[in-house]
């Protein structure tokens, strides 16, 4: 994966996987503590014990089209080489939390990258699920939830390309702002 | 802290309301990105922005993009499916920003495949 916000398109098509209908992403940078925090959080199936022991074995997958899965291994890496790591919280039934910490400024940690387009590609080929952007930079706060954009839409359809593009065009005005801030 | 407004969606709203019942037909076409791990991390995000952005160029209404797992050609992605209504469905590999938008005009508008780029003709469809 050649940036973060790719590691969060993948664990979020497992919460796809899993049933979920709310899918949260939550990104976390503080530099004061020179930490970044990515967390994408889901109501979806959850894991059994004996899914949770393996989930981070490449060699365990429950899909049967291949026999290896890297998805959660990868971002495990990723996150190790930065001195960060991976959290799993999961509850048979309820849902999955997926957390990966990196040192903010260690040289090996990718950029987060194009967030917006990992997200319009989520909104728009999951219409029915709910996806909550949250991105924190030090005391700056974005939140996108769509099930609030729903509610104004009506019978528009979130997936309606003029919609995709209005939502893309605010998470990429978010970004422009936030990374030209002076720290 | 958003600059989306609840203006924009309004005008959208209303500029909808003319053309949504042409929507209760159904679609010609649906097309599945394969987003498996191995799909993403050899550019399907790419490819499903590019057919995004295709389909909205074209403004047509009655194509639908979605995405699914991994399709057990791993070596073969980014990859996708293409089934029009009533036809055979196609699978592509290799895929880049050009040879969708190609695909885009070719086969999902045009209703030709193009075969140069495809990996197989037929197996199951999802609709």
């Amino acid at each position: 994966m050649q940036d973060l916000s790719l590691h969060i398109l993948d664990i979020a098509e497992n919460s796809i996987t899993a049933g979920a209908d709310r899918i949260k992403i939550r990104i976390v940078e503080d530099i004061g503590a020179n930490l970044f925090l990515m967390e994408i959080s889901d109501n979806g199936r959850g894991m059994d014990k004996e899914m949770f022991e393996h989930a981070s074995d490449p060699f365990y997958t429950t899909r049967t089209t291949r026999k290896v899965g890297l998805g959660i291994p990868l971002l495990a890496q990723s996150a190790k080489d930065c001195n960060g790591n991976l959290k799993i919280n999961t509850e048979k039934g309820k849902g999955t939390t997926i957390t990966a910490t990196f040192q903010h400024d260690h040289i090996d940690r990718k950029p987060l990258g194009d967030i917006e387009k990992t997200m319009i590609v989520l909104i728009a080929s999951n219409p029915d699920i709910d996806f909550i952007l949250e991105h924190s930079r030090n005391s700056d706060l974005y939140i996108l939830d769509t099930s609030e954009i729903k509610k104004e839409l009506g019978d528009v359809p979130i997936n309606n390309m003029e919609v995709i593009k209005i939502i893309k065009d605010d998470i990429s005005a978010w970004l422009n702002q936030v990374n030209n801030m002076i720290e | 802290m958003a600059r989306l407004t609840l203006d924009d969606l309004k005008k959208i709203k209303e500029k909808q309301k003319a053309t949504f019942t042409l929507r209760e037909g159904g679609y010609r076409a649906k097309v599945t990105v394969h987003m498996g791990t191995c799909g993403i991390a050899a550019g399907a995000r790419d490819i499903m922005t590019a057919l995004m952005d295709e389909i909205s160029q074209a403004k047509v209404e009655d194509v639908i993009a979605t995405t699914s797992g991994c399709a057990g050609l791993c070596a073969r992605e980014p990859m996708v499916t293409v089934e029009i209504m009533n036809k055979p469905p196609v699978k592509y590999g290799e895929l880049t920003d050009a040879k969708i938008r190609e695909i885009f005009k070719e086969h999902i508008i045009g209703g030709n495949p193009v075969e140069k780029y495809a990996l197989v003709v037929g197996s199951e469809t999802t609709y």
